[in-house]
This record gives structure tokens, C-alpha cells and sequence, in this order.
């Protein structure tokens, strides 16, 4: 290890005990730390020259096993993974170590991933295929077609973009990232025969990829860069291709765009909460309405804006359109 | 410093329900000699959301926009997250893939455009901070807003994906974005810290989940409010409908009342240029913001 610039640092960590404490406790602990050193490194140094109590996950120190995940100052962070110096030149020299979610601690770092498990294994993860056991040649699988599954193969199950989604944080029903991208995984195998039942479960309001914010948190937050949001978008292109997008307001959301845009070029946002909610589910945007109304945030529809030459937006309509809907 | 001049990209909603945006984007920009360039011909960029319909349709339309930009020779500001979100991915997936761009500009070569990839793509808070500088900034202010508590509300869209957006967002970090409180400094403001300001709103899914949303945009506000905002300044348009005309159904699914005026950006540095407020569009704004 290279230790010539050692830089004292203040770490704040993170302590309970689920079985004994009623409120968790920070312990301030002062450390030197040299460049090269990871956060695992300091964990490891909190056990060994501290607290002998201090419990953490850990085991491969390779970034393969997923185990070490832990929060610095907020930050996502795979402990074995991200070195102290990255962390303290974007927060400064007093760090703050935490679980990655406060309200699951079993102890110190160590916390019940029930919740991303059970919703990880919800959507198979695994090829789903008739197997022949007496093959009588290859089943060859071309780069080409190897390359769709992308990056998406190397997830480590680490939950750090579970434990960063803002979606899931106050949508307990969510199924997350980590659990979306690796339905993708799979649906974008070519010997998977899994595809459709992994659509249909990951396809609903209120839990599935129409429930992705869109923040790029968990794309932030993934220590093996593997674009969970990407993914997801890539889902919701999949539910189209299949024909299996229900009718319903986020569907025709994504669709009322196109719909508006060959209309205007421009979005015309009122008809498109129209197109979206429809003639009912509509009526309970009337408060906002009036009260945009009042402060002449609605454009009345003989004054709707349309973007000039827009003849060529509609022939880019016709001629590069890819994706169908039956629905509308 | 020579005459800085961009193609203006306004997205849809400064020209629907966000006119208070157009319009103090356009007076500041007068104020501090920038010109700038209106995109009439741009189309809506999809918001995310055509994106989950039709990606090669959403390449092409937003590939168009561009083009337009680049006809003029000028660099593209946007002033809406989401906007800059989907043409700066639109640009970077183009310049990076011969195959992709081929096939974007077959389709643009059937309504005589090309997509060259000579425009750089950024937001107008960018342009304000890094181009033009603070310094030049603080040169014109009249009206220092002295005593009072900004939060800045950065949006996700300008910050995330880091790798996409660092490139025109002067480097900022998405985990410690400090572009928006440095501008509040040289406005004679005090900028609030606050755990959230790098937070979601919630926009994306107002529809299908306003449950979500509300809880969202409300952690945010309740989290800028208790740590003495008292006012919050956002450069995303769709941050700023969710958080001013939403403040009823955020204080309902809150517990808590809500009551804080959202500013625009250009708003509030029109107000410290000594800009009259109807200029600034004030008059649009929901929530509000009489204490200016």
C-alpha cells in the first residue's frame, strides 16, 4: 500500500445495535489516512483499532461480491472499491460512514436487503428455456447477439441503486432498479424464453418501470457502470415491440407525445393531460387548471404555439417512426 | 470579453405554462448583453418520455433541433433540465456511433437537414456561470438581494448523468453541485444548505404516481423550509410547475403546510439586476412572491 501522503481525517460512523440500542449514535473517530487507501481499508481499521464491536459486510475486496456497499456523506459507495482521497477531495476531510439504509440496520453497517432480494428474485433472474439434455450440436450465441444483454450482466447485487432510488425510498411497492436491469438481462438474452412473463411482472402502475422517476440516481450510484436506467428504458421499449403496453395514463403519456408533436411540434400540454388521464381522469386537474388559468399559464387552443416548419417534423414522423401502439 | 451569443432552445414549456420563463430569460439576457437566437423551427424534445416510446423517432427530432443550432454556427443553451437532458444524450450518442448518425441523417437528409455534430449543447445557467462569469455578473447588480435566504433546487436532468453533463456543466458534481448557490453569493443573497438540493422533484411521474411526486417535491421544500429558505430558485421548468402550482397536494400528502415562492433562475437574477418584476414574468408565478 502507498502511504506517503497521509492526510488526518475525521470519520463519523454510523452505530446500532438492533437488539440492544433504542437510538443509533455517531462515533467521531480521527484517523490518518494514505492515498491509495479504499473505504473498506478504513472499516477494516475502525474493527481492528477501535471497536472490535464495529460490524460490516465484506468478503471478496475485489468488487465482484457486492457485499461492502456503504453510504460516505450520502454517496453511494462500494467500500472496497472507492478510495478516501476520490472521497475527500468531493466532501471535504470529515466523512460520514453510513448504512445504506438507516431505517434496515441489524447493526452498524450490517443491514436486512430482504426487500431487494425479494423483489430481485420476483422477476426470474435466470434463463427460462426448454432445455435439450442430449444436444446434438452447439448452441453458438454470436458476439452481435451477445452484446444486447450489454453491460446489464454485470450486476453484483450490491443494492446501491435500490438503496439510492428516490422511487423506492417513498414507494415501498417499487421494484427498483437493480431488479429492472436484470429483467432486461434476461429478457435480452436470445436463448431466454422468459420475456413476456418477465413483462407482465414488471409492467404494472404503482410497482413497475412506469414508476422509474427518472433522476439518474441509480445510474450515479452503480459502482459497475452498468446504466440501470438505460434499462429501463429499454423495458418500456420492449413492452411496445411485444405489444403488451397496457392502455393506461403513463402509456398514454409516452405515447401522446408523438400524437401532440405531429400536431404542433410543440407539446400542447393541456391536450396531452386530455390524451393521458382521459374525459374522467381528467376532472381532478381542474383546481391547478383554474388556477393556472388565473395566472395565464394556459394557452387557449387557437393560441397554441407551433413550431415553424413544421411540415418537416411531420414527414420525420411518418419516415422515422419505429414503435406502434394499438391502443390510441 | 467579446459579445456572447448562443441558439436559444426554449423547450415547450417557457412558451405554454412557464411564459414567466421566457420572458426573464430573454429580459436578463438583454440586461448582461447576451443575444440570443430563438429555435423557432425545434420540435419538443420528448421529455424522457417519447424516449421510452420510440427512441429512433426521439433521435431524429431532437438530431433536428441541432441541426438548426448548427445551421446558425452557435452553441445550443436550453432552459429546461430535460430538454438539455435529451439533446445532450441525443448529441452524444450521434457523435460517438458512425452507424447511429448514419441513420439519423438518412432520415433528416429527406427534409434537406444534416446532423454534424459542430453545436455543443448546455444550459443557460451555464452560460451565466462559466461563460460569462460571476464576476461580470455581480458587476451589474443593482439591487443586491441582501437578507434574503435562497435555496438553490438543482434538478436532476443538468447534473445527472454526471458523464453526459459534465462536459457543459463546467465539471459540477452531481453529489455537491455548488454553480447555483455560488450565483446566489454574487447576487448579494445567502444561499441555504440543505441535504436535498440535488434531489428528485417527482415531475416524471405526476401522472401515473402523484404519490410519489408529492412525497418527493415535499422532502425537498419541507427540508430547504427548515433550514431557513425563503425562497426556493430552480433552472428546470418542470421543477418549477411541480413545486409552485403543486404546493396544495404537496401539503396534503405532507401533513405540513407548504407555503414558499419558487423563483426561475433568470427571475431572480432579473430581480438583482434591477429588473421590474412584470418583466420577469412575477405576475405568472403561483405561489406567491409579492415579498420581492
Amino acid at each position: 500500500m502507498v502511504n506517503k501522503d497521509k492526510k488526518k481525517l475525521l470519520f463519523n460512523v454510523f452505530r446500532f445495535n438492533s437488539e440492544t440500542d433504542y437510538l443509533p449514535h455517531y462515533d467521531k473517530i480521527e484517523m490518518e489516512v494514505g492515498s491509495g487507501e479504499v473505504v473498506l481499508d478504513v472499516l477494516n481499521r475502525i474493527k481492528w483499532e477501535h471497536d472490535g464491536s464495529f460490524s460490516y459486510r465484506r468478503s471478496c475486496r475485489h468488487g465482484i461480491c457486492g457485499s461492502c456497499a456503504v453510504k460516505v456523506n450520502g454517496k453511494a459507495t462500494l467500500a472496497c472499491k472507492d478510495r478516501v482521497e476520490d472521497l475527500v477531495e468531493l466532501f471535504g476531510e470529515e466523512l460520514t460512514i453510513e448504512p445504506q439504509n438507516k431505517g434496515r440496520v441489524i447493526k452498524d453497517m450490517v443491514i436486512d436487503k430482504k426487500d431487494f432480494w425479494s423483489k430481485y428474485n420476483s422477476v426470474e433472474p435466470y434463463l427460462k428455456t426448454e432445455i435439450d439434455e442430449n444436444p446434438e450440436k452447439e448452441n453458438i450465441v454470436s458476439p452481435e447477439i451477445a452484446e444486447m444483454i450489454d453491460e446489464a450482466d454485470y450486476c453484483i447485487q450490491c443494492g446501491n441503486c435500490y438503496y439510492s432510488c428516490p422511487a423506492v425510498n417513498v414507494n415501498e411497492d417499487y421494484l427498483g432498479p437493480a431488479a429492472l436491469a436484470i429483467t432486461y438481462r434476461f429478457n435480452a438474452d436470445v436463448r431466454d424464453e422468459g420475456k413476456r412473463d418477465r413483462l407482465e411482472a414488471v409492467n404494472d402502475i404503482g410497482s413497475g418501470i412506469w414508476d422509474c422517476v427518472k433522476c439518474f440516481e441509480c445510474a450515479e450510484a452503480c459502482p459497475k457502470e452498468l446504466d440501470p436506467i438505460g434499462k429501463i428504458t429499454k423495458l418500456h421499449q420492449q413492452t411496445f415491440e411485444e405489444d403488451m403496453a397496457q392502455d393506461n395514463v403513463a402509456v398514454r403519456h409516452a405515447v401522446g407525445f408523438k400524437w401532440s408533436i405531429d400536431k404542433h411540434g410543440l407539446l400542447d400540454e393541456g391536450e396531452l393531460v386530455k390524451y393521458s388521464e382521459g374525459l374522467f381522469g381528467v376532472l381532478k386537474h381542474i383546481p391547478e387548471a383554474i388556477a393556472m388559468y388565473k395566472k395565464g399559464k394556459i394557452v387557449m387552443p387557437w393560441e397554441m404555439p407551433k413550431s415553424e416548419n413544421l411540415d418537416e417534423i411531420q414527414k420525420l414522423i411518418k419516415s422515422a417512426s419505429t414503435a406502434k401502439f394499438k391502443g390510441k | 470579453m467579446a459579445k456572447l451569443k448562443y441558439a436559444l432552445y426554449t423547450g415547450c414549456t417557457a412558451r405554454e405554462s412557464t411564459p414567466e420563463l421566457l420572458k426573464s430569460t430573454m429580459a436578463i439576457a438583454e440586461a448582461l448583453d447576451i443575444e440570443l437566437v430563438l429555435l423557432d423551427e425545434a420540435s419538443c424534445c420528448g421529455a424522457s418520455h417519447l424516449q421510452d416510446f420510440d427512441d429512433m423517432l426521439s433521435l431524429t427530432l431532437n438530431a433536428r433541433n441541432i441541426c438548426y443550432a448548427e445551421k446558425l454556427g452557435l452553441t445550443m443553451v436550453t432552459i429546461c433540465n430535460t430538454c438539455q437532458l435529451n439533446t445532450a444524450m441525443t448529441k452524444e450518442r450521434l457523435d460517438n456511433s458512425g452507424e447511429l448518425k448514419e441513420k439519423v441523417n438518412e432520415k433528416l437528409k429527406e427534409v434537406g437537414l444534416e446532423y454534424k455534430g459542430t453545436s455543443d449543447v448546455k444550459h443557460f445557467l451555464y452560460a451565466l456561470v462559466d461563460d460569462l462569469g460571476l464576476e461580470e455578473i455581480s458587476k451589474k447588480v443593482v439591487k443586491p438581494l441582501s437578507d434574503l435566504q435562497i435555496a438553490a433546487y438543482y434538478g436532476c436532468h443538468n447534473i445527472r448523468p454526471s458523464h453526459l453533463q459534465q462536459k457543459s456543466n463546467g465539471g459540477e458534481n452531481p453529489y455537491t453541485p455548488n454553480s447555483i448557490d455560488k450565483l446566489i453569493v454574487a447576487l448579494g443573497a445567502k444561499n441555504v444548505e440543505y441535504e436535498h438540493k440535488n434531489k428528485c422533484c417527482g415531475f416524471h411521474v405526476e401522472l401515473q404516481a402523484p404519490k410519489t411526486a408529492n412525497r418527493l417535491s415535499g422532502n425537498a421544500m419541507l427540508d430547504a423550509i427548515d433550514n431557513g429558505a425563503e425562497t426556493i430558485v430552480t433552472p428546470c421548468p418542470l421543477c418549477h410547475l411541480r413545486m409552485d402550482i403543486q404546493q396544495h397536494n404537496i401539503t396534503k400528502e405532507m401533513g405540513r403546510e407548504i407555503d414558499i415562492p419558487i423563483l426561475h433562475l433568470p427571475q431572480m437574477v432579473g430581480l438583482a439586476l434591477g429588473i421590474e418584476p412584470d418583466k420577469l414574468g412575477l405576475n405568472h408565478n403561483i405561489a406567491d412572491v409579492t415579498f420581492v
